[in-house]
């Protein structure tokens, strides 16, 4: 593979490349990796092929010279869902974070949510993320979310994501609890065409989220951008309490009465403010920050 | 199915002031260790953005005008709702703030305890009912990520199959029981609901042991494990 462009951005990347591209070079260190075999337990009985890391890479590195730890899940193998060992290896992480206090934990998601084919362990394992995200949070250790992957963040991780300190997403990154053809398939095309591209990215996508508050930076799909996206929250922690839940209680109160009525994402950037929301997904990332941050939501004010 | 306000009546012997508001339930009931908030759903559920909020609604609620008051979250949920308004409003974030409520209750000291006696599936369960410090089933409760004809279609495994798997492993099928010896369901709440809560609101709270209960019921091998790999890895 030439070291020139193997591949340009980070959507295409396999979850290796992508902390081999994103973190500072030679200072990555893997805990449980791929020679430690340490893989599901559950997967052979149903005749599947299991992976080395069970679809994530966990550890520790340097970004931007400060100390972070880090998580990395393969879109590939089993579209980056969370199994018993898989979400083991993240609440451990972020249990070892809490106790060890590093600038940051930066999760590169890139996820369906539960994998389905070990369900139960699944959505458990999703709740332990939840709450050891708070034990980090409460140690005074950010969490960063990166969703700039093919599989987007949906599922549980979803809302654990929304759990963390900061969200930092493209516009490809897409943010939700139930996919497009989840909702499709329970509900009718009528309710949710998922074929139509341009729906499901201004209505899960990285723009709209930045709008509507739910993400905290949009950058492009580079490694440059996402690096200089995430790099300013190191060391930003945000405290989970009274004041802080209320604040958000008021901000999400008031996008329900402004926007509860909408009948699309275009009718809800009109409304904040957008001059022409139509035109929106065909601006560049930083024209698009240029007209949005002056306008967009908080969800924690 | 259960009735709630029935379930109440079996729950709070001493008295309650349960009600159902829309897709709500919520009021207090009397307990030996005094008044217990009860925050909950009913009739399956579905959490979108707005129930989500006024979930949070009822347990900021609670934080602020009965500080340290336990609060027990009866669970009834088909799971977050599927809609694409929901999800354009944000869900995630929805469901995540209720959560963080949630949170905040417990480091504020309120005892968090989770029944669930209807249906527990997916990121409702996640929000309500797994948040709690310790949650418990009745036996008939359905706790599920999914029901087997839709796992079937989607991981094309045979449901006869599934069903085969289920019988030796907790870890595909739905029900109360499996989730059980995950670790996730303390324990079954079978007949006298008032003497079970008493013991679990006397009961200590401690911090999120479902991995090692899992762990020690065999239901889940690797979790606990795992986690604690990582915390010694060099």
């Amino acid at each position: 593979m030439s070291a020139s462009t193997p591949f340009a951005g980070f959507l295409e990347a396999t979850a290796r490349q992508r902390v081999r591209r994103f973190f500072d070079a030679g200072t990555v260190h893997e805990w449980l990796g791929p020679a430690d075999r340490v893989t599901s337990p559950h997967l052979p009985a149903l005749g599947m092929p299991v992976a080395f890391d069970d679809g994530v890479m966990v550890g520790r590195a340097l970004l931007g010279g400060h100390d972070v730890f880090f998580a990395s899940e393969e879109p590939e193998f089993m579209g980056g869902s969370v199994g018993e060992v898989h979400g083991a290896k993240l609440t451990g992480l972020l249990l070892r974070a809490a106790r060890d206090k590093p600038k940051g934990v930066v999760l590169l998601l890139d996820t369906g949510g539960v994998r389905l084919h070990e369900a139960n362990a699944g959505l458990i394992a999703i709740s332990e993320i939840q709450r050891a995200v708070f034990a980090a949070r409460a140690a005074g250790v950010p969490v960063i979310v990166v969703s700039a992957g093919v599989n987007g963040c949906y599922g549980g991780l979803g809302i654990v994501a929304r759990g963390c300190d900061w969200i930092v997403m493209t516009e490809e990154g897409r943010l939700s609890v139930s996919g497009p053809e989840v909702i499709e398939a329970q509900k009718g095309v009528e309710e949710f065409d998922a074929r139509d591209r341009a729906l499901v990215w201004r209505t899960m996508g990285g723009k709209h989220r930045y709008l509507l508050g739910e993400a905290d930076a949009l950058v492009a799909d580079t490694f440059e951008a996402l690096r200089e996206g995430v790099i300013p929250f190191l060391g930003r922690s945000r405290p989970i309490d009274l004041e802080s839940v209320k604040a958000e209680h008021a901000a999400l109160g008031r996008r329900l009465q402004r926007f509860g009525a909408a009948k699309d994402s275009l009718d809800i950037w009109g409304g904040l403010g957008v001059k022409h929301p139509a035109e929106v997904p065909m601006l560049s990332p930083e024209a698009f920050v240029a007209i949005a941050q002056p306008v967009r939501e908080h969800a924690d004010a | 199915m259960r009735d709630v306000i029935a379930l109440c009546a079996e729950l709070f012997p001493k008295g309650h002031d349960v009600h159902i508001d829309g897709d709500r339930v919520v009021g207090t009931g009397q307990a030996a260790a005094g008044t217990i908030a009860v925050v909950g759903t009913h009739n399956h559920a579905a959490i979108g953005a707005d129930l989500a909020f006024a979930l949070a609604t009822d347990v900021l609620a609670v934080i602020e005008d009965h500080p340290g008051r336990p609060i027990l979250m009866l669970v009834d949920t088909q799971g977050q709702k599927l809609s694409r308004r929901d999800e354009m409003l944000g869900n995630p974030g929805y469901l995540a703030h209720l959560g963080k409520c949630f949170e905040v209750a417990r480091k504020r000291g309120h005892k968090l305890l989770a029944l669930v006696y209807g249906e527990a599936v997916s990121g409702g369960f996640l929000a309500l009912g797994m948040t709690a410090d310790t949650a418990y089933a009745t036996p008939d409760a359905q706790v599920r990520v999914m029901a087997l004809p839709a796992m079937s279609r989607i991981t094309q495994i045979p449901v006869d199959r599934l069903e085969e798997l289920c019988r030796t492993s907790p870890i595909f099928g739905p029900g109360a029981e499996h989730y059980e010896k995950l670790g996730a369901i303390e324990g079954l709440w079978k007949a006298d609901l008032a003497k079970l809560l008493e013991a679990a609101l006397a009961s200590p709270t401690q911090g999120d042991m479902r991995r090692k209960l899992g762990h020690e019921r065999g239901g889940r091998t690797s979790a606990h494990v795992v986690v604690e790999r990582i915390l010694a890895a060099p």
